[in-house]
């Protein structure tokens, strides 16, 4: 059937599977990140002793669909005294960088949209892309609140962005090679080869920088509630204060799946024997990414916001100097007998 | 000196995250202790002040006698009443209004009633869509007190030995 497609289309072929291939990867996402919504709100309810939304469907399943037909129906508002153009731009510009980044990502074995070499630099530029959203939101809304919370997203994303660039360079360096597939395939043969362990501090900083890279709890400072409101989208209603939603929950997403297969060994199964190696690669992978983004919400039910200036200290005093001792401990190590602990 | 290292190294080891973290992982597999409302209720006093109702004697006389001690008594002055002699000599009210958006449900009236007509139920989960639906009249209150009627009167006797 494939074949004669390819032959029925002829030279728009390559156009068309890339397309197909494109919406294989986004419609999932989508639907995650709708349920991600429902799950945060399950787990912080379960945590909270509470049951969570379960009036939409059975185990309020179709809360998210409510939600977001409710969001659609809504009236999109823009602000007398705001930038239109950059207004509108502000949402555009923070989903399309957390959704392109996905074209890198192996899913399994040979099941990726695009297997570049410098796939891990790709997705470190789109994740940095992402604040532009951020701040042009925040700026174009001509409101203080939107503004003071674009400015303190900025920083905050600026400051872990280093932190996070580091704790992957000693991926890097275990794996050598910058595409992802081959970092996945370094990690191959059970759960002690994989990258959490010999870079156990680097993954640590990793996933706390995560944390503060997608603005989540207890990092989201650009939100700040409390004080400022709801920070860079106080402005935004209707759908495009969803598609920052989105955004939100794509890059979390996004963020996991980059944990797991940088130090969770991606699509390979726990153990490398009979009843582990029979599920498919892309399902191992989906229950890590699972598991980090239980993480995530479990850290939004338990700790209160860091205070800005404490966000401060541990990024640039506690994470870089950490991540920086750690890369010049690995690099001597794999000068020694022991290298073979970091192949 | 060794107070701060311990400090330092307990902190660089997230160990009061992961106290706080292993405390709500031990809440999520807690039983819940929402109560769903419309289908569980919280339980209840026979002395909760509700929704006003008037009652009946047994044998379908109205107990109120137009005292206005209730509309006298009622410090949101909520309660309007008017009265006329009936052609059996006795004085009933003509109009017995209790505005809903204005009453703060303290039970003075419940209190003043000689006759134990003016009560108040345990009916909380009432509504109106426009203002004007919270103004109760007799009629409406005489049809909640026919209504709830044994709830009221087993809710009455449960409380007699206290008053």
């Amino acid at each position: 059937m494939i074949a004669y497609l390819q032959n029925l289309l002829g030279p728009a072929w390559p156009v068309v599977w890339t397309l197909v291939k494109i919406v294989a990867i986004v419609a999932p996402i989508m639907g995650a990140v709708a349920y991600l919504t429902l799950a945060e709100r399950k787990v912080i309810g379960f945590m909270q002793v509470r049951m969570g939304p379960n009036r939409v469907g059975y185990f309020g399943l179709l809360q998210p669909i409510a939600d977001g037909l409710k969001l659609l129906m809504k009236e999109i508002i823009i602000p007398s005294a705001a930038n239109k153009t950059l207004f509108l731009l502000g949402p555009v510009l923070a989903i399309a960088p957390a959704l392109a980044a996905w074209a890198v990502v192996p899913f399994d074995v040979d099941m990726i949209l695009a297997d570049i070499d410098a796939g891990l630099l790709y997705i470190l530029a789109m994740t940095s892309v992402a604040v532009y959203g951020v701040i042009i939101a925040g700026w174009a809304s001509n409101s203080k609140y939107a503004f003071l919370g674009s400015l303190r997203s900025a920083a905050q994303i600026v400051s872990y962005e280093i932190a996070m660039g580091f704790a992957l360079v000693g991926v890097l360096m275990c794996a050598g090679s910058l595409n992802l597939g081959k970092i996945v395939v370094a990690q191959a043969g059970g759960f002690w080869q994989w990258y959490w362990l010999p870079l156990f501090p680097l993954f640590i900083v990793y996933f706390i920088s995560a944390v503060a890279e997608t603005n989540r709890a207890p990092f989201d400072v650009a939100e700040g509630e409390s004080e400022i409101v709801a920070g860079f989208h106080v402005e935004y209603s209707g759908m495009a204060f969803a598609v920052f939603f989105l955004a939100e929950y794509a890059n979390m997403i996004l963020v996991c799946m980059l944990a797991a297969i940088m130090f969770l060994g991606g699509w390979q199964p726990l153990l490398d024997v009979a009843p582990f190696n029979m599920i498919p690669g892309f399902l191992w992978l989906i229950i890590k990414v699972a598991l980090l983004l239980f993480f995530f919400l479990w850290f939004r039910a338990t700790f209160p916001r860091y205070r800005y200036d404490q966000i401060m200290r541990w990024g640039w005093k506690v994470f870089i100097p950490i991540t920086l001792v750690w890369i010049i401990v690995v690099g001597g190590l794999m000068q020694t007998p022991l290298a073979y602990l970091f192949h | 000196m060794l107070a701060k290292i311990k400090t330092v190294l307990s902190s660089l080891m997230l160990v009061e995250l992961l106290k706080g973290m292993a405390l709500t992982g031990r809440y999520f597999f807690a039983r819940k202790i929402t109560i769903q409302f419309p289908e569980e209720r919280t339980p209840m006093s026979p002395r909760f002040r509700g929704l006003h109702a008037l009652r009946r004697y047994p044998n379908g006389e109205e107990r109120c006698i137009a005292c206005k001690l209730c509309e006298a008594v009622c410090p949101a002055m909520a309660i309007t009443i008017e009265s006329e002699q009936r052609e059996d000599n006795t004085r009933r009210t003509t109009r017995y209004d209790i505005d809903l958006t204005k009453c703060i449900f303290c039970g003075f009236c419940e209190e003043s009633c000689p006759v134990d007509s003016i009560v108040e139920t345990r009916i909380f989960d009432y509504h109106g869509e426009k203002r004007g639906d919270l103004l109760y009249t007799k009629p409406m209150l005489l049809a909640v007190g026919d209504k709830y009627e044994t709830q009221i009167a087993a809710d009455r006797s449960a409380d007699a030995k206290y008053r």
